[in-house]
């Protein structure tokens, strides 16, 4: 692909990921009553983070071991409520250690 | 003066995010650059787009040379989620916020920075949102540039065990919330088993990882919805 093209083709990568982010902003400002709607909405980040994180997580290094080390040590920090930055550097060098003892 | 505490308030609830991007975006900048873009246009990808998965997926495309369709397509399929996310913000924002400000917050919404204004408690004011969503820029877009750059001096071991950095960070987020509450547990584990099976199921091959991500979500929130549903602020 030219430079021409790739720069196009970027423009429209960002275009189609601005669309779905702003079309419910712009247009929508009524208040949902719904308390189905309303809890629906509120569970959201969660089930997106989880089908997000599993089980991509365990195909993200490149190697099955290193990645379950990683995820393992991430889980643990996280479940002792560290900051996002100590989890995700800790796991990254898990992953790299594990990575060079393998 | 509510303003500007609201805006620092907003700086200081980016700032784990900012952080966290730097290791993912420069994991983004390496592949990029490996792929053989310019790290001028690895930047601009990271400025104009501030997604991981969609932009991660459609620089693969743009890199192998598939056409613009098709770019369009993927990159519009795995970001669909953001609708959900960004509907569920309209029940957040401040009452009266202009279009003009509420479409400068729409650009800022990520899974991480969506979530993390989810757990803030009351309406959420623009001041606060464009603190929040500020650092998570300059880390996202810093961060490809460094990887850019250095592409060439880092072995490919650190390379490959900062693809890690992404999800660590999702975990973070999720896992002190699903402490305090057995509803989000059970809805995560329900998205989860979801996209398992779509896709390892060989009947759902076909689905693309955007599309799982959406059915997942529907139907893990939906089901929460209907089991634990929360009946006040």
């Amino acid at each position: 692909m030219t430079l021409d093209k790739a720069l196009i083709a970027v423009l429209i990568m960002a275009l189609v990921t601005y669309i779905p982010r702003s079309l419910p902003i712009a247009i929508f400002r009524r208040e949902i009553k719904s308390l189905y709607i309303k809890s629906f909405l509120k569970y959201v980040p969660y089930a997106v983070l989880g089908a997000l994180t599993f089980p991509d997580i365990f195909s993200s290094t490149g190697n099955l071991i290193s990645a379950i080390c990683g995820t393992l040590v991430a889980l643990w920090l996280a479940y002792r409520e560290k900051s996002l930055v100590i989890v995700a550097s800790c796991a990254i060098i898990t992953v790299y250690i594990t990575g060079l003892i393998i | 003066m509510k303003n500007k505490t609201d805006f620092i308030h907003g700086l200081k609830q980016g700032m784990p995010i900012a952080m966290g991007y730097v290791p993912v975006s420069f994991t983004f900048g390496l592949m990029a650059v490996a792929g053989g873009l310019p790290a001028w246009l690895a930047f601009v990808i990271s400025l104009t787009n501030l997604t991981s998965a969609g932009q991660f997926a459609g620089t693969n495309l743009i890199i192998a040379g598939a056409g613009y369709l098709e770019i369009a397509l993927t990159t519009f399929v795995i970001n669909i989620r953001y609708m959900l996310m960004s509907l569920s913000l309209t029940q957040r924002l401040e009452k009266g916020m202009t279009l003009a400000k509420r479409l400068m917050v729409a650009f800022g919404v990520t899974d991480e920075i969506f979530t993390v204004a989810s757990m803030e408690k009351g309406k959420l004011s623009f001041p606060f949102m464009m603190g929040l969503i500020i650092g998570p820029v300059i880390g996202w877009s810093g961060g490809t540039l460094l990887g850019a750059v250095i592409s060439t001096a880092l072995p490919e071991s650190l390379s490959g065990a900062m693809g890690i950095a992404l999800y660590a960070m999702f975990i973070a987020i999720i896992l002190p919330q699903a402490k305090k509450s057995r509803a989000v547990i059970i809805i995560v584990l329900i998205a989860v088993a979801i996209t398992c099976m779509l896709k390892y199921f060989p009947l759902f091959k076909s689905i693309s990882s955007g599309f799982r991500v959406i059915i997942a979500t529907v139907t893990g929130a939906g089901i929460g919805a209907f089991l634990f549903p929360i009946r006040d602020e």
